[in-house]
């Protein structure tokens, strides 16, 4: 595990103590979590795996600041998410975390540079500032070329890779992943992941996997795994595959399951 | 989120949907545009009128029997001749007083007949009402003290019954009375709807042998000036209310016919102006309903603005400033539409209307309130929705 150098312990990003979550509707409760505690620690690769339903979603969510807990702490950057009021929780999603989702999440009608923009725009950051940090998140994912495509202009893979930039723009501590190649092809897929090992590695961005695909977890350096709202284990990665660079061969031997 | 953004956010998503975007307006420009030019018309009319009383002069005093007030019915009056000169006197010159006595004949030249408004009155016409003539003389006191049988023609009247001809000298038979016509006036114009070109002025004896009585309707005195008018008002009515006890007078002046006209044509513009605003609110009821589908339509772009770190305010304000911006455009055209239309109308019909200046200020501002008003229920929903599930929707 790398540690950020000079401090002693890996101070936690994001930190769940005893965390339930309960979905009232139709006047039956779900519960979604029951009891989950975790954490995130600075500059770390986690995998968070289980079955649909298993409530990984859900833990996304919160970890993510888009929800609170039912019962139980949620502690961002040190601080008790309960304390603050929903501008802070805002302001922590656009300075703290970066979101990447299955289905990308892009507006249609905008270029690529302007979508990466977005989270800037909340930051009240003026055009051309918001401009200059876009192209260079863009470039570092390897899109310098295509700032003005508009998302139906762009492969599945290039969407992703956009939505990334989108997510890594405003310097976040954490990047939380959906389903990050849910959408996408063999090959795609590998590039987002080849992007995000880079990332880790690179910048020290914690990054956190949320998947049911054991090839994608397989990045990840710990994995927790997540059953009915349970953490049913949490442990390193023994099998960890070693990042790639984009433009190596392809690689099959840590794919055990063919087929998805 | 700053201003600049959410307008341009804002104009992007009205473009999205162009026809949408239109046909919502449609309901505000209807509504500006109609309040626009019914105002324009109630303040033309009521400037018209206006006009039309100034035309009277603003030291004439009218002094007819009874009491002037709405719902009243018209008292018989029991004025008589001698009454102008205890008014003249009153008002320290003779000259200063008219007197109307009014009916409605049939007036023959040949074979051709008209239905005229014959007024009786006296040689002080020139002096106290703007009345030029055309041609010939006005009444002469020798006229009305010698019961002569003469007469001056309206314009319309000198028109319709001698074309071309010069009416001086000729003959005319009023009432099967015969009568010489010594004089044309000028056209004039109407007051109150009646026109005064279709007067025939006849010496007002002559004219109460005519209709055979003794009385007259009603008096005009004209004050030395427009301030010596209240002064006098009161002195008239002590005058008549002296010589017939337990008789009830009235003498309005144009200020005070102004300001009961001015009350009656404002209540009267207000009520088409209110009309209008309803189409107004009815097109504000539209802007909400496609507020709240573009809503929902965008659920997923308001979840992922949370995400990314969008507060529940900036959420809101590009909403509402979508609202507003749909209904201002709307109000900008409905503006433009109302002014051309009120000014077609001034232009090519007798419909008088006049745009003032703050009726299209106030639109504009009215409008952009509809927006506020009516925008502002959606985008609350918009702000607070759970950006959770506003993610998951389809």
């Amino acid at each position: 595990m790398t540690q950020p150098p000079g401090s002693a312990a890996p101070a936690p990003a994001v930190e769940a103590i005893g965390v339930t979550r309960v979905y009232r509707g139709d006047g039956v409760a779900v519960e979604a979590l029951r009891g989950v505690s975790m954490r995130v620690d600075t500059g770390e690769y986690l995998a968070i795996v289980g079955p649909s339903g298993s409530g990984k979603s859900t833990l996304m969510h919160l970890l993510g600041c888009l929800d609170r807990p039912t019962a139980g702490t949620l502690r961002v950057g040190g601080r008790d998410i309960a304390t603050m009021a929903g501008n802070e929780l805002a302001r922590l999603r656009n300075r703290t975390i970066g979101f990447v989702f299955q289905s990308f999440q892009l507006l249609a009608r905008t270029t690529a540079v302007d979508n990466v923009a977005l989270p800037l725009v909340y930051r009240g950051l003026r055009g051309a500032e918001r401009r200059r940090h876009a192209v260079a998140a863009l470039e570092s994912v390897g899109l310098g070329h295509r700032l003005n495509h508009r998302p139906s202009e762009l492969s599945g893979g290039e969407q992703q890779r956009v939505a990334i930039a989108r997510a890594l723009v405003g310097g976040p501590q954490v990047l939380l992943a959906d389903e990050p190649t849910g959408n996408l092809d063999t090959r795609n897929g590998a590039e987002v992941m080849a992007i995000l090992d880079r990332l880790n590695s690179d910048q020290q961005v914690a990054i956190v996997l949320v998947t049911h695909e054991p090839d994608i977890a397989a990045h990840a350096r710990r994995i927790i795994r997540v059953r009915d709202g349970l953490i049913a284990s949490d442990e390193p990665n023994r099998a960890r595959v070693r990042p790639r660079l984009p433009g190596d061969s392809e690689d099959d031997e840590h794919r055990p399951e063919p087929g998805r | 989120m700053r201003t600049a953004e959410a307008l341009r956010v804002a104009l992007d998503a009205l473009r999205a949907n162009r026809l949408r975007s239109a046909l919502t307006m449609v309901g505000v420009v209807i509504g500006v545009a109609a309040v626009i030019a019914l105002v324009a018309i109630g303040t033309g009319a009521k400037e018209e009128v206006e006009s039309q009383v100034e035309g009277l002069g603003s030291n004439l005093i009218l002094v007819v029997p009874g009491r002037v007030q709405f719902g009243s019915a018209p008292t018989v009056s029991r004025l008589q001749l001698s009454d102008a000169t205890l008014l003249g006197r009153v008002a320290g010159d003779p000259r200063r007083v008219i007197v109307t006595l009014t009916s409605g004949e049939f007036a023959r030249v040949g074979a051709h007949e008209e239905f005229v408004s014959v007024v009786g009155t006296n040689e002080n016409v020139p002096e106290v009402v703007n009345r030029p003539l055309a041609r010939g003389r006005y009444l002469s006191a020798t006229d009305v003290d010698t019961r002569r049988r003469v007469a001056v023609l309206g314009a319309t009247v000198a028109d319709r019954l001698f074309g071309d001809l010069d009416p001086i000298g000729r003959q005319i038979a009023i009432a099967d009375v015969r009568f010489r016509i010594v004089g044309v006036y000028a056209e004039v114009g109407s007051t109150f709807g009646v026109s005064r070109d279709e007067e025939v002025h006849i010496p007002v004896t002559a004219q109460q042998r005519l209709v055979g009585v003794s009385r007259i309707d009603a008096l005009a005195v004209k004050a030395n000036s427009p301030g010596a008018v209240d002064e006098l008002q009161p002195r008239l009515l002590q005058a008549l209310e002296r010589r017939y006890p337990g008789e009830e007078f009235s003498a309005v002046t144009q200020t005070q016919i102004l300001g009961t006209i001015g009350r009656i044509l404002g209540l009267l513009t207000l009520v088409l102006a209110a009309i209008a605003a309803i189409s107004l609110l009815v097109g504000g009821v539209g802007v909400s309903n496609i507020m709240l589908v573009s809503v929902r339509e965008r659920t997923r772009e308001i979840g992922l603005r949370k995400a990314l770190g969008a507060r529940q305010r900036d959420i809101l304000s590009q909403f509402l400033t979508e609202a507003v911006l749909l209904t201002t455009i709307g109000g900008l055209i409905g503006i433009g539409l109302g002014v051309t239309g009120a000014a077609a109308l001034a232009a090519y019909s007798p419909v008088p209307a006049v745009v003032t200046w703050w009726s299209p200020v106030l639109a504009a501002g009215v409008s952009a309130a509809v927006g506020v008003f009516f925008g502002v229920v959606p985008a609350r929903r918009a702000g607070r929705l759970d950006p959770v599930v506003a993610l998951r929707s389809e």
